[in-house]
């Protein structure tokens, strides 16, 4: 734990050396070490590149009714017969360009994605923390809410909260209120697992001699739960919060598919997937073959990323 | 034990009746049951009619208390499409989706612990990075993508296996029914349980062989392997043991999830359990199936995460002390 | 102590097999649930034609939809305010029970009592007079060419079972009880329902007592209810099962190049329709603030016109759809051919738009549903797209039916603004479209009920009364084509198609598609 003190001691002058010291880094050195890390971490950056600009990279605007014209629909990608210049991996039923809806479907799906992890992230870690730490009836209050916000898959929540705020807000704007109960129902379906694996670990850890002794000198609770037992229990945390941000995504489509995602005027990734797929038999491959591997590429470079960095942060694994 | 056992049991009432409560309060939103119950000809004068037969006129308090009372008689009310109480209806319902969700489970874990502690034990293997890649790309696409793929493979393409339903079922007692002794019942269970499971499998795989990456570079382990215990022993009896305790967090947690992801599988292979009875009943606005159904999924996550509870207590003596 | 009740019920299951090996089984999936076996619960094509397989009216309808003797063996209008029903003799209903007009009778009441969902298959002011055991008057208020028109839905039930299983009452969802009729049927028609899980399987078996001759060959009959397209079509295609309707359009090819399976393909009655709020002063879901564009009939012209009917054709419904310019099939209206949409026409949809006072468009809600028609939702994408080019920007929400209907119809007090319907006329004549889209209406709903954009004329409206009173075809057909022609220069609503049926048969069995979408076993025949 001597880093964390020298961390400290060294804050004021840091910006100077930070580049020779992140080149410098264990953690640098293990990245260049894994070509696979190399790869996911370049693909990864390409794949939000491309999503995060995609009006700039896009050939077209598929979010632009007056330019998707439905006499377009079906075109099939640069290989096949009948293809069309214009639409390099075809076009979906309703005439829009494939490889633009996929990057501004990739765009909706990470903002999703990110937004959801992150608030799941942090309302479950900290309540997790306080359960473990605390214990007792604080324990057994924030479990109990735990238990109940169980009950309620996303799709419930989703269901619910969009019934909820559609009664109270009508429904003009639907793309940005879709957009907002996306995040919030998976967010509210995720946060108990970081809650679950925290509190876990917590509990485990804070009975460790180290903890103790930082009690006894007597450093403060909350310091303690921050600086010293959340650093241990980032581990499970990370592996949990990589793998959301791919389930996010995933749940979000699977939300689409019973019609309480995105809707199809503004698809995501997942949208797409969900869309195409009522094409699959009939030889229209394309539509959600193409946006199936846009996701799944999208989410192995970003779990490839999430395992090495999870392996690197690791203190125990040095 | 008896205390805590007891102070949980009161614990998981008070979480039963938050559950009613919320759903119930929330459920005025998600649409009219009246119609639905309906054809499209009814005029308003009958819709209304129905309405305050049903009870839908009355404050919601009362709609809730008289809920409430029934549910603790196991009488959670007809269902609006069916016709038929609601507990009957679960009845019949709930093997089907147990059976999914245990067979799943038991795939899950026959093939995501075995892959883990290799994975785990053998980090810098290429069958460790191709167990991890491969599983990441089987959960990077949507349980019902899957589903869907599978069928077209196996059902339409090979015929190998049936692409909806659960074969030939047999009845067990008064209402148990299982496909697990018949040859087409067996073969129904396969793509289902593949379909559901696999997401719980990459995750046990993943969790157990980050777990076992840190365990084997304890101390503890090492200290075991000075001793000159052989390998076998270390990772089984000292280094498994250890990873136990977020992995039965997770597949606590899981068993729970199996339950209620269990409506995507059975929508789309048209299992005939409660989950897609769940879904339906959410498209039809068949509030007292909704009810139940949230109600009986809280009472199985009470009991699931009691028995994680429980077997913290059995596998972690340290946790022993602060609760005593 | 379990493993004895396991090997009786395995021996019970490999007898089950054996037996159900020699005969001939249909097995078929729909979309939909089969949810109540209670004739009078639940006024759906579905459930009416399910239960059409067990139950019968006091006529039915043949192949082609003509209506034909059943349990009446004939009718004559002895006054022009009495009907006579002879009916048939030495039909039993299928627990043994003989049928008379005592069932008729009971059957007429229980429609009208508490719960029934199909009341208006006979007026309420229509009084019945038993004659005598097989002979039964009915005695209007007012001439009525149409009466029988919706019998062959309108099932009757056995007095005597009824009551012995108290079941008198229609089975309504306030029930605590479960009512006996829900899960129990005993009609007169040719097949018998022996078992029945709600959403999950309903068994048939052929009723040997049925009073006509069967043209069909089967012994017995499995329903699975299928709700995913992918699945329901997989299921045909792997052969597990024999009949599967509806298939997605964008999947008959695939059903009909694969070998064993065919797609069935017929015209159905219900037409897909626009509509637009004329009632509001100011639109709910619009940035036009203070006036209602759609109160102006060259708006309503102009999104008619920007609409192009054929590319919905060619490309979302994959020509399996004929493009209407009536509210009505054309199978249903003899005149329909004298009428013709107007042309699509871009430029001179912004014309008319402009003329309006909107040169730049406006913006306006659309509410859809997205699991009803077929391929609702991406219908109502294209005429987004196509609205866009004329400067409308649509702000489209689709949803699932149960949401859909509970906002844009009275109950929800018609909150649209601009929306996609469909609607069959249950009686097979364009009065029933007349009644109830577009007459006019109050905001409670009274008056037209589905006319949810409030389009209102008077003249249309007395027309509509007098069709219902007249009785000399020719003449009435003028009226309604009158009546059509005012509403459509208008643009009340903009009518879009008539969706196409399509079913999936494996070869070698043989059905009849009839166009209100009734599958019924006594058309089929098994290989």
């Amino acid at each position: 734990m001597s880093d964390v003190s020298s961390k400290d001691a060294k804050g004021p002058d840091a910006p100077p050396g930070l580049v020779a010291r992140i080149i410098d880094s264990d953690m640098f050195h293990s990245f260049l070490r894994s070509r696979i890390t190399v790869l996911a971490a370049i693909g990864t950056l390409i794949l939000f590149f491309v999503a995060f600009f995609a009006p700039l990279v896009a050939p077209h605007d598929p979010f632009d009714l007056a330019s998707v014209s439905i006499l377009d629909a079906r075109v099939p990608p640069f290989w096949m017969e009948f293809a069309d210049p214009r639409f390099p991996l075809g076009t979906d039923d309703q005439g829009r360009d494939i490889i633009s809806a996929i990057f501004y479907g990739m765009r909706i799906s990470l903002i999703v994605g990110f937004c959801s992890v992150f608030l799941a992230a942090a309302l479950g870690i900290t309540l997790g923390l306080i359960a473990g730490y605390m214990g007792g009836r604080v324990d057994a209050v924030i479990m109990r809410i735990a238990d109940i916000q169980l009950t309620f898959p996303a799709i419930l929540i989703a269901l619910l909260v969009d019934g909820a705020v559609h009664g109270i807000f009508g429904t003009l704007n639907r793309e940005v209120f879709s957009f907002w109960i996306l995040i919030f129902s998976i967010a509210l379906s995720f946060w108990v697992q970081y809650a679950r694996t925290v509190r876990g670990s917590t509990m485990v850890e804070k009975n460790k001699e180290y903890v103790q002794a930082a009690r006894v000198i007597g450093i403060p609770s909350s310091t303690i739960m921050i600086r010293h037992i959340l650093p241990n229990v980032t581990g499970p945390v990370l592996v949990i919060a990589t793998i959301n941000l791919a389930l996010a995504i995933v749940t979000e489509a699977t939300l689409s598919f019973l019609g309480v995602g995105m809707p199809p005027t503004q698809p995501s990734l997942g949208t797409l997937i969900a869309i195409g797929n009522d094409f699959l038999y009939s030889g229209e491959w394309w539509i959600a073959i193409f946006p199936g591997l846009a996701l799944a590429l999208l989410v192995l470079n970003v779990n490839l990323l999430g395992d090495w960095l999870r392996d690197a942060l690791n203190p125990k694994l040095r | 034990m008896l205390g805590f056992a007891v102070r949980r049991l009161m614990q998981a009432i008070v979480v039963l009746l938050v559950v009613a409560l919320l759903s119930f309060s929330l459920f005025r939103f998600v649409g009219d049951p009246v119609n639905m119950m309906v054809g499209i000809e009814t005029s308003i004068q009958e819709r209304e009619a129905l309405r305050e037969r049903l009870g839908l006129n009355d404050p919601i308090p009362v709609q809730f208390g008289r809920f409430v009372v029934k549910a603790a008689q196991f009488d959670f009310g007809t269902s609006y499409q069916f016709h038929q109480p609601v507990s009957e209806l679960f009845a019949k319902r709930i093997p089907a989706t147990l059976e999914l969700s245990f067979m799943s489970a038991l795939f899950a874990l026959a093939v995501g612990v075995p892959m883990g502690i290799y994975a785990g034990l053998n980090r810098e293997s290429r069958l460790s990075k191709l167990f991890l890649s491969v599983s990441l790309v089987g959960i990077s696409l949507p349980t019902f993508f899957i589903g869907i793929l599978l069928i077209f493979l196996f059902s339409v393409t090979l015929q190998w296996l049936p692409s909806y339903g659960r074969g030939e079922v047999v009845k067990i007692g008064s209402w148990w029914t299982t496909g697990l002794l018949t040859w087409s019942g067996l073969k129904a269970l396969i793509m289902p349980s593949i379909t559901l499971g696999l997401y719980q499998m990459t995750l046990i795989m993943r969790l157990i062989r980050a777990e076992m990456l840190e365990v084997i570079r304890t101390d503890y382990i090492k200290f075991a392997r000075a001793r000159g215990l052989p390998d076998r022993i270390v990772h089984f009896r000292h280094a498994l043991k250890n990873t136990l305790v977020p992995v039965i967090t997770i597949t606590g947690l899981q068993l729970g999830a199996l339950i209620a992801f269990a409506t995507i599988t059975e929508t789309v292979f048209q299992w005939p359990g409660m989950g897609i009875m769940f879904l339906q009943a959410v498209q039809n606005v068949d509030i007292p199936i909704m009810s139940a159904y949230l109600l009986l999924t809280a009472f199985l996550f009470v009991v699931i995460n009691f028995i994680v509870d429980i077997l913290y207590f059995l596998i972690d003596p340290r946790l022993r002390v602060e609760r005593a | 102590m379990k493993t004895k009740s396991l090997i009786v019920a395995a021996a019970a299951f490999v007898g089950l097999t054996i037996s159900s090996a020699q005969a001939e089984t249909l097995k078929f999936a729909f979309q939909g649930t089969l949810n109540t076996l209670d004739p009078y619960s639940l006024n759906e094509t579905f459930t009416l034609s399910a239960l059409g397989n067990t139950y019968e009216g006091l006529t039915r309808r043949n192949e082609k939809l003509e209506i034909e003797p059943s349990l009446a063996e004939s009718w004559e209008v002895i006054e022009p305010n009495r009907w006579r029903f002879h009916l048939r003799k030495g039909v039993k209903f299928q627990n043994g029970n003989d049928f008379n007009a005592e069932d008729v009778a009971f059957s007429l009441k229980r429609l009208h009592s508490e719960g029934s969902d199909l009341a208006k298959r006979v007026n309420a002011d229509v009084k019945l007079e038993i004659v005598d055991d097989y002979t039964v008057d009915f005695v209007l208020p007012s001439p009525n060419p149409i009466l029988p028109y919706e019998w062959d839905t309108w099932y009757i039930m056995d007095k005597e079972w009824t009551e012995e299983h108290d079941a008198v009452a229609v089975t309504s969802a306030s029930d605590t009880t479960p009512n006996y009729a829900a899960l129990h049927a005993n009609g007169t028609g040719p097949f018998k329902i022996v078992s029945h899980e709600p959403g999950v399987k309903t068994v048939y078996e052929k009723y040997d007592g049925w009073w006509d001759k069967p043209t069909h060959n089967l012994d017995t009959v499995e329903f699975t209810p299928i709700g995913s397209d992918a699945t329901r079509v997989a299921a045909l295609l792997s052969g597990e099962l024999d009949m599967v309707y509806p298939i997605p359009v964008q999947d008959v090819k695939r059903v009909e190049d694969n070998p064993g399976t065919r797609a069935l393909i017929g015209p159905e009655l219900r037409t897909i329709f626009l509509g637009m709020d004329q009632m509001r002063d100011e639109l709910l879901y619009s940035n036009v603030k203070g006036k209602n564009p759609f109160k102006d009939v060259r708006v309503r012209k102009a999104f008619y016109q920007a609409i192009d009917i054929e590319a919905i054709k060619s490309k979302v419904m994959r020509n399996l759809s004929t493009p209407s310019a009536l509210m009505i099939s054309p199978f249903l209206f003899a005149r329909s051919d004298e009428f013709k949409r107007f042309p699509y026409d871009p430029k001179a949809a912004k014309a008319l738009l402009a003329d309006a006072g909107y040169p730049d468009g406006f913006e306006v809600g659309m509410d859809c549903p997205n699991d009803r028609y077929v391929n609702d939702e991406a219908i109502c994408q294209a005429v987004a797209a196509m609205l866009a080019r004329i400067g409308v920007k649509v702000d489209l929400n689709a949803q699932p039916k149960a949401k859909y209907f509970a906002k844009v119809l009275a109950s929800g007090g018609y909150d649209t603004s601009f929306y996609l319907l469909g609607w069959t006329p249950g009686s097979f004549d364009s009065w029933n479209i007349l009644d109830n889209l577009i007459q006019c209406r109050d905001e409670k709903g009274k008056g037209g009920a589905f006319n949810l954009g409030g389009y209102c004329n008077k003249k249309v409206d007395e027309l509509a009364d007098e069709i219902l009173v007249e009785n000399d075809q020719t003449k009435r057909d003028a009226l309604i084509a009158e009546a059509f022609t005012i509403s459509n220069d208008e643009v009340a609503h903009i009518p879009l198609h008539q969706q196409a049926l399509a079913w999936g048969v494996r070869d070698g069995v043989e059905v009849a598609q009839r166009a209100d979408n009734q599958f019924l076993f006594r058309f089929v025949t098994k290989k």
